[in-house]
């Protein structure tokens, strides 16, 4: 079993995120879970959702503590919320930044992967809004190759359906930007 | 056939009260249970729906009108949480003695206070006695298939009675998760129309919810009674057939390798499924332990619980509610009292866990095994509320 732990902001599509890697994984066959932190969320403050995947049904209904990889939607996050706690070693951080992954990798201790990607600029060059959850799950995918890129656009181009052809031009520019170290 | 989809499990239940093509829905919105009721209002705004959605100022009202509009005919579904339905429970009592089949879904979460929007059962115990057929779903898909099964039973002509099914609020409301919807046309013939033997008719005009003088009153009580006792047969043979025509089969009282079990840890939701972890780790240590599901909450399915704990030497039963001052909770006195004139009878202790949304982790289960293990070494109950996951 796979665990993810998405770290956002109110309105910038973490849950969004969750729900479609679920959804894509659930469409090749596999169980998955998403949920978002049940709490009160607030526009604009920081918010988690979660995703399991796994091959067999998945029965636990806890929180994710231990994630094997952690998406941060938005860079401003790292100074107030420890968005690497409890992550497993050898896990993934797919983190929206401007900084090269191994600098962060450096600098947040990751005992695992980063990658990288500038979601933010690339959100606001193709959709012109700073939503990054689409950008994020390319660059996630980057890492590691969770589920199909085809199967998660489709489930892309649905849920945007009013702009899905730029939702997809950004997904696939962050899939070519995002770089890795290992 | 049934597609197999990825969906929120608040909708997946909406959809349920779609397929059974109910004709009223009266409810008030409140977290966890807010998205079902939503998604059902789209439907009738948008047509998908042949409905009356009643909206009204508060639960209390949202009742009344379901158990008006069943007293009418209509197929009713309503659906609540926690405050609401402590604010419904004046009519929840009018519902069964009325005779009317309303079918509740009841996203299961805390009291105030302190204020929680979070789950455990503390909302489903309070309204024990109210009369009600209470069932748990264990999971998404059991949550879409007995609010399906609800209507099925509650209109049985030998039943008529109001169904509240319970899920887990948030813990599974909130949940996208694989699930195995029915196409409408799987569903032709599975629900007909119901037809109120006794509906209000204004062409032939009858009272109904007179008031009960003391010559009465205790035989209507007494006709209540065995009505719900009586529904049994009605839920079995639903039970029954939903599994042969589709496959997932369910049972007033679920098992979990408990057939050769020394500890059985009962449960009730969505707990269930995340315990049988719990015990898959512990066999792997060679200790025989088991799970017995108490689905069936009322009627109390007293034999079967009977016959699937007499073999145990102990019995950790979970309650997910605190009953202030007395035994540590409703279910825990409920299964010790249903085994007391067994000649041959486990030894039973309980423990409450997950108030308020307090997370169950592995190891919390574990050492709710533990405690059955002590007990049987030291016959001493560890405290009479022995609460799993406290902080100290």
């Amino acid at each position: 079993m796979v665990e993810l732990r998405f770290h956002g902001r109110g309105g910038q599509g973490a849950v969004t995120s969750a729900e479609l890697l679920a959804l894509a994984a659930i469409e090749e066959g596999k169980y998955a879970q998403a949920f978002p932190s049940f709490g009160a969320e607030r526009r604009g403050a920081p918010v988690q959702a979660f995703t399991r995947i796994s091959d067999t049904p998945i029965k636990t209904r806890t929180g994710v503590y231990h994630p094997d990889m952690v998406v941060v939607l938005d860079p401003t996050l790292l100074g107030s919320v420890p968005v690497t706690e409890g992550m497993k070693e050898g896990g993934i951080l797919a983190i929206n930044t401007k900084h090269d992954p191994a600098e962060v990798k450096e600098k947040l201790n990751v005992k695992g992967s980063v990658v990288a990607v500038d979601a933010t600029n690339i959100a606001m060059e193709e959709l012109g809004v700073p939503i990054t959850n689409v950008v994020m799950l390319a660059t996630l995918l980057k890492a590691d190759k969770l589920v199909e890129l085809e199967v998660l656009e489709k489930f892309i181009a649905e849920r945007f359906a009013r702009i899905a052809e730029k939702e997809i031009k950004a997904f696939r520019r962050a899939y070519d930007e995002a770089r890795v170290a290992q | 056939m049934a597609k197999r989809v990825g969906m929120e499990v608040s909708i997946a239940i909406a959809e349920a009260a779609r397929q059974a093509n109910v004709d009223v829905v009266s409810a008030y919105p409140i977290t966890p249970q807010t998205h079902i009721v939503e998604h059902l209002a789209s439907l009738v705004a948008d047509g998908e729906l042949d409905a009356e959605y009643i909206t009204v100022e508060s639960e209390h009202t949202a009742m009344s009108a379901c158990v008006g509009a069943a007293a009418a005919g209509a197929r009713v579904f309503t659906s609540t949480s926690s405050q609401g339905l402590a604010l419904m429970h004046e009519i929840l009592y009018l519902a069964p003695s009325l005779r009317t089949p309303v079918v509740m879904a009841l996203a299961n979460r805390a009291l105030s206070g302190p204020i929680s929007i979070w789950n455990d059962h503390s909302d489903v115990m309070g309204q024990r006695d109210t009369g009600w057929i209470s069932i748990f779903a264990n999971n998404g898909q059991e949550a879409y298939d007995l609010t399906l099964m609800a209507f099925k039973i509650g209109e049985h002509p030998d039943v008529l009675l109001p169904v509240m099914v319970n899920f887990d609020g948030f813990i599974l409301t909130h949940v996208i998760e694989p699930l195995y919807m029915f196409e409408d046309e799987e569903l032709e013939g599975y629900l007909p129309p119901f037809e109120y033997k006794y509906k209000l008719d204004t062409d032939n005009p009858m009272t109904l919810g007179p008031v009960g003088l003391p010559d009465v009153y205790t035989e209507a009580k007494k006709q209540q009674d065995v009505a719900i006792r009586n529904s049994r047969k009605v839920i079995d043979e639903v039970l029954k057939e939903f599994g042969e025509n589709f496959g997932r089969k369910y049972n007033p009282i679920e098992h979990y390798k408990s057939d050769d079990a020394d500890i059985i840890l009962l449960t009730q939701g969505s707990v269930t499924e995340a315990a049988e972890v719990a015990v898959d780790a512990l066999r792997e240590q060679g200790k025989k332990v088991g799970i017995v599901e108490l689905r069936l909450w009322r009627p109390f399915p007293f034999q079967d619980l009977i016959d699937a704990l007499v073999n145990a030497k102990c019995v950790v039963v979970l309650d997910r509610c605190i009953s202030f001052g007395g035994q540590a909770g409703p279910v825990l006195s409920e299964v010790r009292s249903a085994l007391y004139h067994e000649p041959k009878r486990p030894m039973v202790v309980g423990c409450v866990a997950g108030l308020g949304g307090r997370d169950i982790s592995l190891e919390n289960y574990i050492e709710m095994f533990e405690i059955g293990e002590n007990f049987l070494k030291t016959g001493k109950e560890p405290e009479i509320v022995k609460i799993v996951g406290l902080r100290e």
